[in-house]
């Protein structure tokens, strides 16, 4: 297939799956808020560190209030990540392949795209805030649904999976990363209700608590890091997400773990071997922050390689004709 | 709904007599008419622009920054071409496309036309479609215009004519097949009962023309769709046909040159490509030999198709046949070409660079109809009953300082069809675009697409316009058997 065309059917799907995790953390963390007790506004300020664009919010914000870090993470049309600006990113990268999609894909992204854009210029939207953050999430759930019942499983459709798990790899690893950070460091709040508080709300963050309680019951911190990690069948872990991306790339190459040739499948599958030894007691010993750091820069490797590898061919030994005519 | 208060206003209607009594031909659709109730039609046709709406059949707006996509406004009444009248113009089209195809071959090797003193040499000459890095080529087959759509209008006494050709990229042809799909939704017991010829096969018969027009020694070729982007007015069309062929639709960037061939970048690396059916502009086709500054095209294009490595469809020059004023000399080309006489006339045309048809011209303008010669569009145009003096002055100012760039013809009568206006039909002017594909043979799509001017009295059907289009009905011959079933309906 076309590289433009891969290209923009995995950015798609990065984009819808990237709002959708805005939604998420956002809807979360005013959950959250409801139940604490007093200086709520300091928790604005990680899911501000999530985004790791805080200059840019610095810069054009100043303090992380909740009416600031909403408008900033919804509706702000300069800031790249924002949800509307994520579904108009996706949105265009429909638009530009919608021979390719299913007519009822490009119709799901199209209608989130102006349900949102719409939200955008009604006043009050942010007041009742939780019905507007389920109907994103609910939007992009439904697009993977009408993705995986619509679309033939072929090349193309594994681009966009692989473009939705690894954004999704990337999301989970920096909340986990935050989070981490943020919690950890103060031993008062250990074992405080407050304390098991801030570590549900982690895992609800990726929807992931009743998940987690069916697997390890009590909340325990290095636990509930080691299911958003490096659980094998939890649908928003890094690990199952490293997996089924592999497992992608090897549809679209054609190959196997043994036989991968691409750069690509070469830094996925090593990626995804580590996570599969990792262990949890050792990577929180090594440090936590140190290690989702180095992994998300091997993340970013295997983006710049499926890149390389598929949406920017270059020739090899041809050299571009150039001579005079006849 | 009741038909009795439609008014034929003095013009050629096309489905009823001056007297109010429906043409043989559009009885059947009339009397459905009269016998479905108006809020059931009013329901159908509000089912037929949500469909429409659902499947994004739309254009975009040029300069609307919030990158609004509009409907072609549609209209549910169909147009019925009877298999009579259809006929010539099947004929008639295929005809003048041969004889085109063969002057634009001409025009870039020995201009025999021209030196036997059929069309003049500085009309050729001055052509801005006419392109000098053409001259000389041998596209496959020697055919250049491969895709073509003709506008036909239909004057006062209901006679077909040429209006213009279109020979470099017509659009339009999607709204054809997914008007018909509409329409089979929307009035399906009427058109069951139509004979109307089917225009389902366009896509299959477009893909055999290209194919067909492969670089020689090209056993099966790829080929492809190579369009602006999806920012161009004409994507969804781009988009729907790649779509239906079953082709890869491609931007300027897929594609490169290597190796001496145009190839495309693939997820599996360069793969080769034999056709494109390209829908930009012959000027942004290729930086190198045309418009350096175009983004849209491909650097070495037409060096690959120079040496017969990739074919162009339609071939780059073929505008040259579409000018404005050496449309009046098409007659004259199908005589010298084929020897034989144009079976579908042209409409009255007066040239202004003879000095006699100037002065005419310049003394009429009232009465006329005034073309520039390279616009489309309904761009350059002055429509003499309907403009002010002051217009006309401009305009006479223009056609002064360049004679050679205009032509003027009398504001005719054009046809008129039964239109749905809110709740009732009002009679609207009509155009046809059918679409001709020139392969191993000539194909002529039985049926084309109809624009109607919806503003009351217009007669600009452009969709920038005001135009809406409608769904033509070309009727196949009765079979005999069909006839004695009708007539003998009780044996």
């Amino acid at each position: 297939m076309l590289s433009r065309v891969a290209d923009s059917v995995y950015w798609m799907n990065r984009y819808v799956e990237r709002a959708e995790n805005v939604a998420r953390f956002v809807d979360v963390n005013l959950n959250l808020l409801l139940d604490m007790p007093d200086g709520a506004d300091q928790q604005w300020a990680p899911l501000v560190a999530t985004t790791g664009d805080d200059a840019y919010f610095r810069e054009k914000y100043g303090a992380p209030t909740r009416e600031n870090v909403l408008q900033f993470l919804t509706f702000d049309a300069e800031y790249g990540s924002s949800i509307l600006s994520c579904l108009r990113a996706a949105r265009e990268n429909a638009r530009s392949v919608r021979e390719i999609i299913s007519s009822e894909m490009w119709e799901q992204v199209n209608k989130a795209f102006l349900t949102v854009s719409a939200a955008a210029s009604r006043p009050g939207v942010l007041d009742t805030p939780h019905d507007f953050y389920t109907d994103v999430k609910l939007a992009a759930h439904l697009f993977v649904g009408i993705t995986y019942i619509t679309m033939t499983h072929n090349e193309a459709w594994h681009f966009g999976r692989l473009g939705r798990l690894l954004e999704r790899a990337d999301k989970t690893s920096r909340i986990v990363d935050v989070k981490y950070f943020l919690l950890l460091p103060d031993p008062h709040d250990v074992g405080t209700p407050w304390d098991e508080l801030q570590w549900v709300s982690l895992l609800k963050s990726a929807s992931a608590l009743e998940m987690y309680r069916k697997r390890f019951g009590r909340i325990e911190p290095a636990r509930v890091v080691e299911f958003l990690l490096l659980d094998r069948k939890f649908p928003r872990s890094v690990l199952y997400c490293a997996t089924k991306g592999e497992r992608s790339l090897h549809a679209i190459t054609g190959a196997t773990a043994e036989t991968a040739a691409t750069s690509a499948e070469v830094a996925l599958g090593r990626l995804r071997g580590e996570l599969e030894q990792g262990d949890i007691r050792g990577i929180v010993a090594g440090g936590l922050h140190e290690y989702l750091d180095g992994f998300q820069d091997r993340l970013n490797g295997v983006g710049d390689a499926i890149h390389e590898t598929f949406f920017a061919p270059r020739p090899v030994g041809g050299e571009p004709l150039d001579t005079p005519s006849q | 709904m009741k038909l009795d208060g439609y008014d034929t206003g003095g013009f050629y209607d096309e489905m009823f007599h001056a007297d109010g009594t429906p043409r043989p031909a559009s009885a059947l659709l009339a009397q459905r008419l009269t016998a479905l109730p108006l809020d059931e039609l009013q329901r159908r046709r509000q089912a037929a622009e949500r469909a429409l709406l659902t499947m994004g059949i739309t254009f975009n707006v040029y300069g609307d920054a919030a990158g609004t996509e509009k409907i072609f406004p549609f209209d549910i009444v169909p147009r019925i071409v009877d298999a009579a009248d259809f006929a010539p113009i099947e004929r008639g089209l295929a005809q003048r496309i041969r004889a085109l195809n063969l002057f634009i071959d001409d025009v870039y090797h020995e201009q025999k036309i021209v030196r036997d003193g059929v069309v003049p040499r500085d009309v050729l000459e001055t052509s801005k479609g006419f392109l000098p890095q053409c001259v000389g080529l041998a596209p496959p087959r020697g055919i250049w215009c491969h895709v073509t759509g003709t506008d036909l209008v239909r004057d006062g006494d209901g006679t077909f004519l040429v209006l213009e050709d279109n020979l470099r990229c017509p659009s339009g042809v999607s709204y054809v097949l997914e008007n018909r799909s509409v329409m089979k939704r929307t009035l399906p017991q009427v058109f069951e009962a139509s004979r109307v010829r089917p225009v389902d096969a366009y896509p299959s018969r477009l893909l055999e023309t290209l194919q067909q027009v492969r670089p020689r020694g090209v056993e099966s070729p790829t080929v492809v769709l190579l369009t602006p982007g999806s920012y161009n007015s004409a994507y969804f069309e781009h988009s729907f046909l790649a779509q239906q062929m079953g082709i890869e639709l491609v931007e300027g960037g897929d594609l490169v040159v290597l190796d001496g061939y145009v190839q495309m970048r693939t997820t599996r690396g360069f793969q080769r490509v034999d056709v494109i059916y390209r829908r930009i502009d012959d000027t942004f086709l290729d930086p190198r030999a045309f418009r350096a500054d175009s983004l849209l095209g491909v650097p070495g294009l037409m060096e690959v198709y120079a040496r017969g490595r990739v074919t162009l469809a339609n071939a780059p020059g073929t505008g040259v046949a579409d000018d404005k004023v050496i449309y009046a000399w098409v007659p004259k080309m199908i005589r010298y070409y084929l020897g034989e006489d144009a079976i579908l006339p042209n409409v009255p045309t007066y040239v202004c660079r003879e000095p006699s048809e100037l002065s005419h011209v310049l003394a009429n303008l009232e009465k006329l109809v005034v073309k520039a010669a390279n616009e489309s569009g309904g761009y350059g145009m002055l429509v003499g009953p309907a403009s002010t003096a002051a217009e006309r002055d401009a305009f006479r100012d223009k056609i002064r300082a360049n004679p050679r760039n205009y032509i003027a013809q009398p504001t005719l009568a054009l046809s008129r069809v039964p239109t749905m206006i809110d709740d009732h039909l009002e009679g609207r002017h009509v155009d046809l675009r059918p679409y001709v594909l020139y392969g191993e043979d000539v194909f002529v799509l039985p049926g084309g697409l109809t624009r109607v001017a919806l503003k009351k009295g217009s007669l600009v059907v452009n969709s920038s316009q005001g135009g809406g289009s409608k769904d033509t009905w070309v009727l196949s011959e009765p079979t005999p058997h069909a006839t004695q079933t009708q007539v003998g309906g009780g044996r």
